[in-house]
């Protein structure tokens, strides 16, 4: 084989191999520059070519060329495979190539030195060059799985990685959704906290005006109730000038009738005395018009639940009879006149009995409306008192109205429940006098009714 | 002349008594007194031929002045002899009232606090009609 020939078939190995090479240990990124150098590793065996070309090398000394070459390039190649030996496969193709160089450089050596030792020993080298090979190539198949591996490790942990940074986004992307719902639940509590305050200012209004509704109710009542004793005051007062005058001319008279005399003064007397309790009749009134519009002070006080029934029965009338003045009906009182004075809020247990008396006449007067004259239909509203079962003290009102069936029963106590058309009625008076007789009172409010014939409110409170 | 005063007001008795002391110690007026409507009717009943003129309230518990004229109205209305003439007093001096009062058939609507010395007036007036 020529010197050329076999140079260049050489050369075209070791480009071969260290393309290979740079491909698996992935050079161009490990040692870059290393990897630059290597692009001249043809460089030394074309200047050995050229040097034995120039030189005129021949025959013998020209046999080792390609070997020298090859033993330079397996140098470089160890070189390079230990300055990456912290890579497992290079380190592998390391102890791959070992022995094969050393049989090369023997051989080369030998070669140069001596053919003797060569020959006599051939068959040991030609073991050696085999073992070497096999050795190369069982260690290349090695190095090679081991770079399978540690790509499929490598591969498994970027995949790892990556699993990973998928899992850390999602979680920042939670967070932030938690973050986000966590704002609004939060503005939602917010506002829910600012309806409920807003809510519960609302009722408190809504009770005061119920209360004023109730006021308003009365006024009328209460107007009529002062008028009736104020006209008292002002007869009585008036005749009773008359009388005076009377008897001022009945004492200039020469003959005095005595007797006369003394009727006009008996007359006097009791004039006065009408008109005191007229005066005091009035006063009662206003008084409980004032403490009925008045912020309740809560504080039980000893009262007479027959004169609050009788009071608030009267207004109640009469204040509906100022709206509606073709409207009448019978008013029948029953009062145990043994009864002991209760503790209790009177002006709260007032709004509950006017609340009541109202609903009455209102039932009364719807059935009265729908009534025809030959019913002979007498509206009649009672109310008593008389000491219950178990210590306790009943207040009976019933009404002779419309009734109420069974499902209307279970709501009237709920507030804003009202049968009435919208704007007559608020719907909490009967919850509000749930609330006071129960709550305030410790109390009981019940109904029985039978619908077309009757409806009864039973108030109970301990004695 | 017999006059029925209808008011559910007891002391309204005392107050007639004294306004017209002299009229009654004089003969020339005598009272009777009715608490409610139905009081009124039984004593009609029973004195209808004697009463000259009724008095009455218009706002009482049970039957109303109204409904006691309407009753009034309707069964005594044919002479004879001649039907009882018949005042309302009412608290409530509106026209409403007042219209209902004459449609059904009052002579008079007077309005409380009744004005005695114009009542007395036309009770005079009445009587000596009468007479």
């Amino acid at each position: 084989m020529s010197l050329n020939t076999s140079l260049l078939i050489s050369i075209l190995m070791v480009l071969v191999i260290i393309r290979a090479l740079r491909r698996f240990l992935d050079l161009p990124t490990r040692l870059p520059r290393l990897n630059g150098l290597l692009n001249y590793i043809w460089g030394p065996g074309v200047v050995l070519g050229l040097l034995a070309l120039a030189l005129g090398w021949k025959g013998n000394q020209t046999d080792q060329l390609d070997e020298l070459y090859m033993l330079f390039v397996l140098a470089s190649i160890l070189v390079v495979l230990a300055r990456v030996r912290h890579y497992r496969p290079a380190r592998t193709l390391l102890l791959a190539l070992a022995p094969y160089t050393v049989y090369s450089a023997i051989e080369l050596l030998l070669a140069v030195t001596g053919r003797e030792l060569m020959k006599q020993y051939d068959d040991i080298f030609e073991t050696s060059k085999g073992f070497a090979l096999i050795w190369l190539v069982t260690f290349i198949f090695i190095a090679r799985s081991q770079k399978k591996t540690l790509e499929a490790e490598r591969l498994q942990r970027e995949e790892e990685t990556k699993a990973k940074e998928r899992i850390e986004a999602q979680n920042l992307e939670l967070e932030r959704l938690v973050a986000e719902r966590t704002a609004t639940l939060t503005t939602q509590a917010h506002e829910l906290q600012q309806a409920l305050t807003e809510l519960r200012t609302t009722q408190a209004q809504l009770i005061q005006a119920e209360k004023m509704a109730s006021l308003g109710e009365l006024t009328a009542g209460i107007a009529h109730e002062i008028q009736n004793p104020l006209n008292f005051v002002t007869n009585f007062s008036d005749v009773s000038s008359e009388l005076v005058g009377e008897l001022e001319e009945e004492q200039q008279r020469p003959d005095r009738d005595a007797a006369l005399e003394a009727e006009l003064l008996a007359d006097l007397k009791q004039n006065l005395q009408k008109i005191t309790h007229h005066g005091q009749r009035a006063a009662s009134i206003v008084r409980g018009m004032l403490e009925h519009s008045r912020a309740s002070s809560g504080e039980r006080q000893p009262t007479d639940l027959n004169t609050l029934a009788d009071e608030y029965l009267r207004l109640a009338y009469h204040g509906l009879r100022a709206k509606n003045k073709a409207f009448n009906a019978t008013l029948h009182t029953d009062f145990d006149q043994n009864l002991n004075k209760v503790e209790a809020v009177s002006q709260d247990l007032g709004r509950v009995l006017l609340n009541l008396f109202t609903n009455a006449f209102y039932a009364v007067q719807k059935r009265k409306e729908a009534a025809s004259e030959a019913d002979g239909y007498m509206p009649t509203v009672s109310v008593s008192t008389r000491r219950g079962p178990n210590d306790t003290v009943e207040v009976r009102v019933r009404d002779n109205g419309i009734g109420m069936p069974e499902g209307l029963q279970q709501k009237i106590f709920q507030p804003f429940f009202t049968t009435k058309p919208t704007g007559e009625g608020t719907g909490l008076g009967l919850s509000l006098s749930y609330d006071i007789v129960t709550k305030g009172h410790g109390g009981t409010l019940a109904v029985e009714s039978k619908e077309g014939e009757y409806t009864e409110f039973i108030i109970s409170l301990p004695a | 002349m017999k006059i029925l005063v209808v008011d559910d007001e007891a002391d309204v008795r005392a107050l007639f008594e004294q306004r017209f002391r002299r009229e009654i110690r004089a003969g020339e007026f005598s009272f009777t007194f009715a608490y409610s409507g139905e009081e009124a009717l039984e004593f009609l009943q029973a004195h209808a031929s004697e009463v000259v003129l009724i008095l009455s309230d218009i706002n009482m518990p049970g039957m109303s002045g109204l409904e006691l004229l309407r009753r009034i109205r309707q069964q005594y209305s044919a002479p004879p002899p001649s039907p009882p003439q018949v005042m309302m007093i009412t608290a409530y001096g509106d026209t409403e009232s007042r219209q209902q009062a004459l449609q059904l058939g009052a002579n008079d609507f007077l309005t409380k606090p009744v004005d005695f010395a114009a009542l007395r007036e036309k009770l005079t007036t009445i009587g000596i009609h009468e007479n």
